[in-house]
């Protein structure tokens, strides 16, 4: 029984594990530290977004303007940079405004009683458009001031041996699951996605905490675009396009339900990594990236298909 | 004088619990049947069991002299038995006539025939005095004349059966007059119709015969001239109180809530007082506003005048949240959709509305805390479960709604709100919610108890307010209360709409 419950709390796992086994028969070099790092650290952008679109998804709710909250911080924190802010002030405002724009689609679902597809649908384009009017559709530069120097260090640097945006993905982690796990807020994220009803007349003020969960969801994307930015050394205007469905993606893997209230962050980083390792293997094997997608797409829907099916049993 | 429709033992159990039990009715060609009961008696369930969206577990139906069993509403529809539904099953963006005609458009083809559901719909609205533009959509027309569209919908489906769940409710007096109109040119043609209302005067005005249900049994049948309205309120509460509610006499203490002309959705210029260690029962029918009324109380209802005091102190009423600070507790009469969270833990709703209690400044929770609390209430109330892992929605109802009452308690509250608690809840678990009830009274708490279930309200309150129509129509010390005087007051200013 136990054994049963295990395998079914950490299905995502298990694939995880033997999509590593598969791939690790297939090509030899797979399993090497520095791979495994690569792998890592190329996951932990879409990582850190997915760990912001769980809280989100925890409430049934979508948010599908992170990639373009993504491309605007990192543009805004380029021009900081650019301008020798100093960098735990540009990082900081760079969050803000982030944790801001996802505010703001939080107000306009919860006060105006928008669709959080809608709204965000019209954030993720009204954003784009403000990061090509902000950009003229141009790259922007981090300059070449000292702290341009260390704000690489956000993207290409190692702590420990270990890369940075790894370790940021790990810190985010253990945020995240103690917020869900321990926190009063976390709890009523999940009662708010099982029966926002049930929450409400339990005196939960809905509202003010599903503008929270944009806000961080923001958040964490402006994160992601830091990473981004750092590991490029420049802010791509068009960066970011498709990754909210990437995210989405990592979070049905890691078995969170979109129809909220079920979820844990554990799965969303196994969710991300699968899809990681997905596109490791695939270019190491040297799959064309037009087949890469159709792979992508066939290894989702196998998922979510085992995983339901196990549901209706 | 044929007969129709011939029901015979009908049973029928929903998780267990009986709620018909062996019913026998008969409808006939050219009368009107009355059929009669308290909230909960069963008259709704019958009457789905006819139109085939219920089955029953036992029991014929004779129709037309033959056996049938419908599995589906389609099939009795096709057979000839309309039914008018409580609730309206209308689609507010359509059009009128794609109302009527839902499901069974006439096409050519394979185009539908626009032309003849438009005129046809007329001809029905027109039969019931109503004039309507079929296209318009259904939404933008009054409840009132949305029940017309319905029933118009009955009447085109040319039934030799039609059934009427509550129609009136929705009605003005004008409207009901065209229904009763319409009504006698349907039993000249020989129709044979059944009729639900809580308007007892309705029954006397157009009904034939009547059939009594009393918790799932026919209790009595016969033609409507040889009853008093005496008579009838008799046979629908008429049930002898046992000791199934053991009451404890009350020590009320200070005034702890008073209501002073609330007037909310559903709800008007209520006033009352309740104190701690009383329980106040509040009776009505269905639609009476009670509910409404507890809502407006909690925050969860907007109010559009009037204020609520505890202790002396006027409170806020502009969200639940205000409510849950008053130090009110509401339990729901919705467990699934309103009360707990079916697809989570036992011990996790249970804490939901108190967590700040077990809450540090920066909103972390102390779990052990909680831990001991919630395995404190599972044993102080007996909750059948294995752990407070338990997943809700594989508790049964009356754990369910003793979590949910704990769930209340969590925050310590100072009034308690309890709406319809014991329904759905088999009769061994309203015993001990009713032994806890007392409890909570002993120690203090000043508890508001809706029910419908008269029995219950009379075996446990030490005083009851009647509602009807949002308004207080009735107050009643313990030893004056009585099902009938309730009753009288409950439909008084019903008759009228």
């Amino acid at each position: 029984m136990k054994l049963n419950d295990f395998i079914s709390d950490n299905k995502s796992l298990i694939g995880l594990i033997i999509l590593m086994a598969a791939v690790s028969f297939a090509n030899a070099n797979f399993l090497g530290i520095d791979n495994m790092l690569n792998i890592l650290r190329q996951t932990s952008v879409n990582a850190v977004i997915a760990m912001g679109m769980t809280f989100v998804i925890l409430t049934a709710g979508i948010d599908l303007a992170v990639g373009s909250i993504l491309a605007f911080a990192g543009a805004i924190c380029a021009s900081l940079i650019g301008m020798d802010t100093p960098l735990i002030i540009a990082l900081f405002i760079t969050i803000m405004v982030g944790a801001g724009l996802g505010a703001t689609s939080g107000v306009i679902i919860s006060y105006f009683n928008v669709q959080p597809f809608i709204a965000t649908l019209v954030g993720m384009t009204m954003i784009r458009g403000a990061t090509l009017v902000y950009t003229h559709g141009r790259p922007i530069s981090t300059g070449h001031f000292d702290v341009a120097e260390s704000f690489y260090q956000f993207g290409g640097g190692y702590m420990f041996g270990i890369p940075n945006p790894v370790i940021v993905m790990a810190v985010i982690f253990a945020l995240c699951w103690f917020i869900l796990s321990q926190t009063r807020f976390g709890r009523y994220v999940y009662a708010i996605g099982g029966n926002e009803n049930v929450a409400r007349l339990s005196g939960i003020n809905v509202k003010k905490v599903k503008v929270l969960v944009y806000a961080l969801s923001g958040a964490l994307a402006a994160l992601a675009g830091i990473i981004l930015t750092a590991r490029l050394e420049s802010a791509q205007p068009t960066a970011g396009v498709g990754y909210e469905l990437d995210a989405i993606a990592a979070v049905v893997l890691g078995g969170t339900s979109l129809a909220g209230g079920k979820g844990r962050i554990f799965g969303t980083i196994v969710g991300a990594l699968i899809i990681g390792v997905l596109n490791n293997a695939l270019n190491i094997m040297d799959v064309s990236s037009y087949y890469q997608m159709i792979a992508k797409g066939a290894v989702i829907l196998l998922a979510v298909v085992v995983d339901s099916r196990g549901k209706s049993n | 004088m044929t007969t129709l429709l011939e029901l015979q033992g009908i049973e029928k159990s929903f998780s267990g619990i009986n709620v018909l039990k062996s019913v026998d009715l008969t409808i006939r060609a050219g009368r009107v049947v009355a059929l009669a009961g308290e909230n909960g008696a069963g008259k709704s369930t019958l009457m789905k069991i006819i139109s085939g969206i219920y089955q029953r577990d036992s029991g014929t139906v004779f129709y037309k002299g033959e056996t049938v069993k419908f599995a589906t509403a389609r099939q009795s529809m096709d057979a000839g038995i309309g039914i008018i539904h409580q609730e309206l099953n209308l689609l507010p963006e359509m059009s009128v006539a794609e109302n009527i005609y839902l499901g069974r458009e006439p096409t050519r083809l394979g185009k539908i025939q626009w032309d003849v559901i438009e005129r046809e719909s007329k001809k029905y609205l027109a039969q019931l005095k109503q004039n309507i533009d079929p296209n318009t959509p259904l939404g933008k027309l009054s409840i009132a004349q949305q029940q017309m569209v319905e029933i118009a919908k009955a009447l085109s489906l040319n039934a030799e059966v039609i059934i009427m769940d509550e129609p009136t409710d929705a009605l003005t007096d004008i409207e009901t007059a065209i229904l009763f109109e319409v009504v006698d040119e349907l039993r000249a043609q020989g129709k044979g119709l059944v009729f639900i209302s809580h308007r007892l005067g309705e029954i006397f005005e157009m009904c034939d015969d009547i059939a009594i249900l009393r918790d799932g049994e026919m209790v009595h049948q016969g033609p409507v001239s040889q009853m008093t309205e005496g008579d009838l309120i008799h046979h629908m509460v008429g049930r002898e109180l046992s000791d199934q509610y053991p009451f404890v006499p009350a020590a009320p203490g200070d005034v702890r809530i008073e209501v002073e002309k609330l007037t909310a959705h559903g709800a008007k210029e209520v006033s009352f007082t309740a104190s701690a260690g009383e329980v106040v029962g509040f009776a009505g029918l269905v639609g009476a506003g009670r509910t409404e009324l507890a809502k407006a109380i909690f925050g969860a209802n907007p109010v559009e005048s009037g204020t609520v005091k505890i202790d002396g102190k006027e409170i806020r009423l502009k969200s639940p949240q205000d409510g849950v600070k008053a130090q009110i507790g509401y339990v729901t009469e919705d467990r699934k959709q309103e009360g707990l969270v079916q697809s989570q833990e036992l011990g996790i709703n249970m804490s939901l509305t108190g967590l700040e209690r077990f809450c540090n400044a920066l909103g972390f929770v102390n779990k052990a805390c909680e831990a001991i609390t919630i395995s404190e209430y599972i044993e102080a109330f007996a909750i059948k479960t294995r752990d407070a892992n338990t997943i809700i929605s594989n508790l049964s109802g009356g754990n369910q709604q003793k979590v949910s009452i704990a769930k209340s308690l969590v925050p310590e509250p100072r009034v308690l709100i309890l709406d319809e608690p014991t329904r759905g809840v088999d009769v061994g678990a309203k015993r001990e919610i009713y032994t806890l009830i007392n409890k909570l009274k002993a120690e203090g708490l000043c508890i508001l108890l809706i029910s419908s279930d008269m029995p219950e309200l009379l075996g446990i309150s030490d005083r009851i307010l009647v509602l009807s129509g949002g308004k207080l129509t009735g107050s009643f010390a313990r030893d004056e209360a009585t099902q009938e005087n309730i009753m009288r007051c409950a439909v008084a200013g019903q008759t009228n709409g």
